[in-house]
């Protein structure tokens, strides 16, 4: 077969491996909190159940042109992200399209989505909507500060902007890893994957009791189901990410799924501890410890290494 | 000076205008919408949609006061697939929990419009059948089923967590049997429930039709 057709059937494949691995996270995830609560708990398949209704309803509303293009964002945003990481190290069809300046475009790609379900989302006018978009958007970009910081040192360390090297550089053992060699960088990027996992205490564009489902409040739908699959994606592709550069990558299917499960657990057992940060406690939480951190992190790698 | 005075002027007499003259909301009626014509697919669709009951978080009357337990460890209708969500645009379950007084009805509609099709109504409690210990009062409607298409009626008062998890399942019997279609029943017959819910509501400041 033609190489880049062969690239593009490995990329469907390795697509609807992440969905499904992302949806069955969710599904698992809810089962285990709701067993944390003495519940039996939804099925574990409930978030398939719950995109095949949304995508069997009969109608739906929208708002005009950018609500209908808000979801496509996102989904695209998601994908894209994705498809920039090499989701198994070593393997040909995992490998997805990392090249050399990766990490940049793979930053760019998770404001991406945010950006373009702002715009959709602002256009339903709702009020819930507005509010979440602006806490979601400052939130967020409190939280890429240490993010950014944390990648810097990571790249200053590895003298590359590419994750597969960078993943490449880390194996041969547990002593390898990031965890292990920069311990300070691994703390902000991972102080600040809780926010950017928007769980609890970082839920504050969803806030459950204040402005329900905040930007989604007027998604309907197969707009919602858009927003669905983005869901199990777009953190799935983050799990990963952060599983390459902090935590050796993986160099086989079960290995990512036992490291990505763990670090998911981290941000729900977080969440469990925690309750809800107003918007500017978690701006200023961020730009304090996460980033300080971070800038440490920079300077002992860009001066030492 | 003048000008300005003019401007507040006009702007005083645009809002004096009735909702519908302004030019905010959609005018449009619905449409019915048929179910997939392909067995198997309508099937699967209406096994999803008794699967995956999203309550809305509207609590009319006293009876609300017998969803939350509903969430908790002792019932869990999460396993059954049935969630809360806040907004009427993602819901697919409408409970009318208890009496429903005038104030309210303008509000249910409103939310009911919105939900999109399909969509089903619980009425909770002896309220929503005839009344129920509000039958005589001003302020109360006593039947349901006139002003929203009711699929399943839990009577009581209040009924326990259990008949509201009765009803559910109910509910489910007929969305897998495809005969819950309240949503369409109720836009070939909007010209009647229309006429029955203005009987209610004096004070209709709202498009025909809640978009």
């Amino acid at each position: 077969m033609d190489g880049i057709v062969l690239k593009v059937v490995y990329a469907i494949l390795s697509l609807i491996l992440i969905f499904n691995y992302g949806m069955l996270v969710i599904g698992v995830t809810a089962k285990i909190v709701a067993r944390a609560h003495g519940r039996i708990g939804p099925p574990f398949y409930q978030p398939y159940i719950d995109l095949l209704k949304s995508i069997s309803m009969r109608t739906s509303v929208h708002h005009g042109v950018m609500f209908w293009l808000g979801p496509v964002f996102r989904l695209t945003g998601g994908i894209g992200l994705y498809m920039l990481i090499p989701a198994v190290y070593g393997s040909e069809w995992l490998q997805n399209f990392s090249f050399s300046g990766d990490l940049i475009l793979v930053i760019y790609f998770i404001f991406f989505g945010m950006l373009g379900m702002a715009l959709g989302a602002g256009e339903s006018g709702h009020p819930f909507s507005a509010m979440g978009i602006m806490r979601g958007l400052a939130h967020t970009t409190a939280s890429e500060v240490p993010f950014a910081l944390a990648i810097i040192a990571v790249a200053a360390q590895y003298h590359t902007l590419s994750i597969s090297d960078i993943v490449a550089a880390q194996q041969g053992g547990i002593g390898h890893w990031t965890l292990m060699t920069n311990p300070l960088a691994t703390l902000a990027g991972m102080l600040a994957y809780l926010g950017m996992m928007m769980h609890s205490p970082f839920d504050l564009h969803m806030a459950p009791q204040e402005i329900p489902v905040g930007p989604v409040t007027e998604y309907n739908s197969s707009y919602l189901a858009l927003m669905q699959s983005n869901r199990s994606i777009f953190a799935s592709a983050k799990l990963i990410l952060f599983m390459n550069l902090f935590f050796g990558g993986a160099t086989s299917i079960p290995e990512m799924v036992v490291k990505t499960f763990l670090i998911f657990f981290f941000c729900v057992f977080v969440g469990v501890v925690f309750p809800r940060f107003r918007v500017e406690q978690s701006v200023r939480w961020f730009l304090k410890l996460p980033t300080m951190i971070g800038v440490l992190a920079v300077v002992i790698y860009t001066v030492h290494g | 000076m003048d000008k300005e005075k003019d401007g507040v002027l006009a702007t005083i007499e645009e809002a004096r205008k009735s909702f519908n003259e302004q030019d905010y909301y959609c005018q449009e009626l619905p449409k019915t919408v048929q179910p997939v014509a392909n067995k198997i697919v309508r099937g699967f669709y209406n096994w999803a949609q008794a699967n995956s009951l999203w309550i809305l978080g509207f609590g009319t009357g006293c009876g609300s006061i017998e969803l939350p337990p509903l969430f908790t460890p002792r019932y869990d209708v999460a396993r059954f697939g049935i969630f809360p969500r806040p907004t009427p645009r993602q819901a697919g379950v409408f409970i009318i929990s208890g009496y429903l007084s005038v104030k309210t009805l303008k509000r249910v509609i409103r939310s009911y419009e919105q939900m999109q099709n399909p969509k089903f109504v619980l009425g909770l409690g002896s309220c929503t059948v005839n009344g129920g210990m509000y039958f005589d009062s001003y302020n109360t409607i006593n039947r349901l089923d006139y002003y929203l298409p009711v699929d399943v009626y839990i009577a009581g008062c209040m009924p326990r967590p259990e008949a509201l998890m009765k009803g559910f399942e109910t509910l489910k019997e007929q969305i897998r049997a495809g005969k819950a279609e309240g949503a369409n029943h109720y836009v070939e017959n909007l010209e009647w429930y229309k006429a029955n819910q203005k009987q209610i509501i004096k004070d209709w400041d709202m498009p025909e039709y809640n978009w």
